[in-house]
């Protein structure tokens, strides 16, 4: 079995558990999005974040809530994005599709 | 065949096929329809993923890219290795 040489990284999970206390990006299902510390998480990627700003992604469809951006028109139908800041957010495990640090600058 | 572990050759079976692909790009398909291409770094026995230099594609079109990502299993299809 050969392994990258990256060491302890094998599994998963560890590279999660080196995003601890760093500026994550969280994918979730529903075209939702979270960037946020990571404080916490679990085997079933529970999440604590703080500092979280979440991204809705929605088809407009002609209620238009002022303040939210315009993202780009497709067939017709706007794609807007919503967005919400929490201090302090649990996030649980099973909406989660992808974790990824943020590349700091 | 006794039950559980057949006697099959090794890396015959799926966990072997994966722990064969490690290090080597792949593509991973999300139910959702996302695809991620990347280098698989490692799997678990949920199909957890962490995958390198990831391109994200959505209806083929590349939205984004991750210098490392975790795919939570339950959202994987499939993992297919590119030659």
């Amino acid at each position: 079995m050969s392994e990258g040489e990256e060491g302890p990284a094998s599994e998963p999970l560890d590279l999660v558990r080196l995003c601890l206390n760093e500026e994550v990006y969280v994918k979730l299902r529903g075209d939702r999005e979270l960037k946020g510390r990571l404080h916490a998480y679990d085997s079933h990627m529970n999440l604590v974040l703080s500092d979280v700003e979440e991204t809705i992604y929605v088809v407009d469809d002609e209620e238009n809530d002022e303040g939210d951006e315009k993202i780009r028109v497709e067939d017709d139908q706007e794609i807007k994005s919503v967005t919400k800041k929490s201090e302090m957010l649990f996030v649980r495990g099973d909406s989660v599709v992808l974790v990824s640090p943020i590349e700091k600058s | 065949m006794e039950n559980g572990t057949a006697s099959q050759g090794e890396g015959r079976d799926p966990s072997g096929f994966l722990a064969e692909i490690i290090g080597n790009p792949v593509t991973v398909k999300l139910n959702s329809g996302v695809v991620y291409k990347g280098e698989l770094q490692s799997v678990d026995g949920y199909m957890n993923i962490a995958l390198e230099k990831t391109e994200e594609y959505v209806d083929g079109v590349k939205r984004r890219t991750y210098g490392d990502a975790f795919v939570r299993g339950n959202n994987v299809m499939y993992i297919s290795a590119d030659s």
